[in-house]
């Protein structure tokens, strides 16, 4: 087969396409690298930032950002877990109201998360009174990753094989029963890529949590105390401090490897899914 | 005489007269407003092998479903007529809306055309069920599950490997672990819908003479496309046709009177197509 001009151009272009993103992103990657590498150590991770974030280390953003994505999953893992089933259970296939709400969550999953700091803000924050503070932060995470959990979680279930489900009633199971001893455990990989994917969104955010958990970058003692997020910190860092950008850079590589461990984790469980399905 | 005897043979007295287990009067499924069975009335006979015949789409499978009530499971569906299971003197209203349709799938077990073991392990599979219901003893739980593996012709194909996962047995061994888990429950009633046709031929034989042999201890229903399947192992048969697209039973009767001298011109030239 001899290859025509036109299908040659196309070919360059589409390695154009591919090439530039991946250099966009290496040269992102090295000028984070060259900058922050070298403050980066064990100490950095293990000290308590000094002189706004200059000196020291970010042990008590990382304690921080753990406990605002704690709050988040806790929360959002066991809301979206029943949102999900109750969406695959209870909603008629093709009806309204599932259709109405599949529409919604799809709508709130490209919402900019801004939107959800400012909603946060004012619920979390004042209507409730949480004030600024990890439980602020957390919740408003969790509103923000729940709709991309619930839609993964119901595709999972949706997965499924149908003939459990009917051969579990056969046999006078509980729905409850088959849920929790069938069809759950069947489902897991799809649950566990939805919490990564919702865990790889929430550890990135900056704007939804400025208004919510706040600034402070003590370490905090309590979930009611404001606590500072890696993103902010390093928001902070790059825009307010002069001299804070090597630790910004540092504490941006930290972000990468902890938002890559938890997209690499997803991809691997929705890998394992489909190998399942095949297998069966 | 009985009209109802047992067995192939013809000349001779009965010992017993056969007893009905479920009886079913003018029994009508819908979905939604589309009727796909309608005015079905029969016995189905305690101990015996009933065998449902009759083309695709004349509701054998509906029919089936609407035994042990796993119609409610499928929106729109809705069942009339009148459906009771007989126990001596007493009789169950099967189509009662305050039915305990879990108490009654317990005592009306079935089994899928495609095998649906859980992912789980072989033992796990038996133990759900029986959990479920309550039964939590563990030297009573290793007595049944040995027995129903044991009366499906499993035990000493899988004694030693009763933790591996159900999923990597082969689908006769499937299959007959389905047929397993609905026996440890004890059921009176099974009701299979074409249990063999996902199988090859190898495995359906198998499967086919497991099924022979819970005659005269469980109440089968079974239907089947394989017309030579359902003469070797039926006591009764009932072929179901279509008319102006409905489902109804054309004709009930002992396995040999429906397929060597069927009285309906549909039964007749339905069976002569299988010989044809």
């Amino acid at each position: 087969m001899h290859s025509v001009p036109g299908d040659r151009l196309f070919g360059l272009a589409l390695w154009g396409a591919a090439l530039s993103v991946a250099a966009v992103f290496a040269w992102l990657f090295v000028d984070l690298a060259r900058l922050g590498l070298g403050a980066l150590s064990w100490d950095f991770i293990t000290t308590a930032p000094e002189n706004a974030g200059r000196d020291g280390g970010i042990a008590s953003i990382l304690v921080s950002t753990l406990l605002i994505l704690g709050v988040a999953v806790g929360v959002a893992a066991p809301v979206g877990l029943g949102a999900a089933v109750w969406l695959n259970t209870y909603t008629r296939a093709g009806g309204g109201t599932g259709r109405r709400i599949r529409l919604a969550l799809d709508g709130l999953a490209g919402m900019p998360s801004i939107v959800f700091g400012l909603f946060g803000n004012a619920f979390f924050s004042v209507y409730l009174g949480l004030g600024f503070s990890i439980l602020s932060g957390g919740l408003t995470l969790a509103a923000m990753i729940l709709p991309v959990f619930i839609r993964t979680v119901e595709a999972g279930l949706g997965a499924v094989d149908d003939g459990w489900r009917r051969g579990a009633a056969a046999l006078g199971l509980t729905q409850s029963a088959a849920l929790a001893h069938v069809i759950l455990p069947a489902a897991a990989p799809a649950i566990g890529a939805g919490l990564m994917l919702g865990i790889g969104r929430a550890a990135a955010e900056t704007a939804a949590l400025i208004f919510t958990s706040g600034y402070v970058d003590r370490m905090p003692e309590s979930l009611s105390d404001s606590g500072r997020a890696l993103a902010v910190h390093i928001y902070d860092l790059s825009m307010n401090v002069a001299g804070g950008d090597t630790h910004a850079a540092a504490s941006a590589l930290v972000l990468v490897a902890l938002v890559a461990c938890a997209n690499l984790l997803a991809v691997a469980l929705s890998r394992r899914l489909l190998t399942r399905r095949l297998a069966l | 005489m009985n009209p109802h005897t047992l067995g192939c043979i013809e000349a001779g007295t009965p010992c017993c007269v056969p007893v009905p287990h479920l009886s079913i009067e003018n029994l009508a499924v819908s979905y939604g407003d589309t009727p796909v069975l309608s005015d079905v009335s029969l016995d189905i006979y305690k101990g015996c092998i009933t065998a449902l015949i009759g083309p695709s789409g004349c509701g054998k499978t509906s029919f089936l479903n609407a035994l042990n009530r796993l119609t409610d499971l499928i929106p729109g569906a809705r069942v009339e007529g009148r459906l009771r299971l007989v126990d001596g003197a007493n009789s169950l209203d099967l189509l009662d809306p305050g039915l305990d349709v879990r108490a009654l799938r317990r005592r009306v077990g079935m089994i899928f055309q495609r095998p649906n073991p859980f992912p789980l392990s072989i033992r796990r599979n038996l133990e759900l069920p029986l959990r479920e219901h309550g039964m939590r003893r563990a030297d009573a739980l290793a007595h049944k599950i040995e027995t129903a593996l044991s009366d499906v012709g499993l035990w000493e194909e899988v004694r030693d490997r009763l933790d591996a996962p159900a999923l990597a047995l082969s689908g006769g061994q499937q299959q007959r672990l389905c047929i397993a888990r609905a026996l440890v429950l004890e059921p009176e009633i099974l009701l299979m819908d074409e249990p063999c046709s996902a199988l090859d031929p190898i495995a359906s034989g198998v499967v086919e003479e497991m099924i022979q042999s819970l005659s005269g201890r469980y109440t089968v229903v079974i239907v089947t496309h394989n017309l030579a399947q359902a003469r070797r192992i039926g006591n009764y048969a009932a072929f179901f046709w279509m008319r102006e697209r409905i489902g109804q039973l054309v004709e009930f009767g002992r396995c040999r009177q429906i397929f060597d001298a069927p009285v309906h011109p549909a039964t007749a030239a339905y069976i002569g197509g299988m010989r044809g």
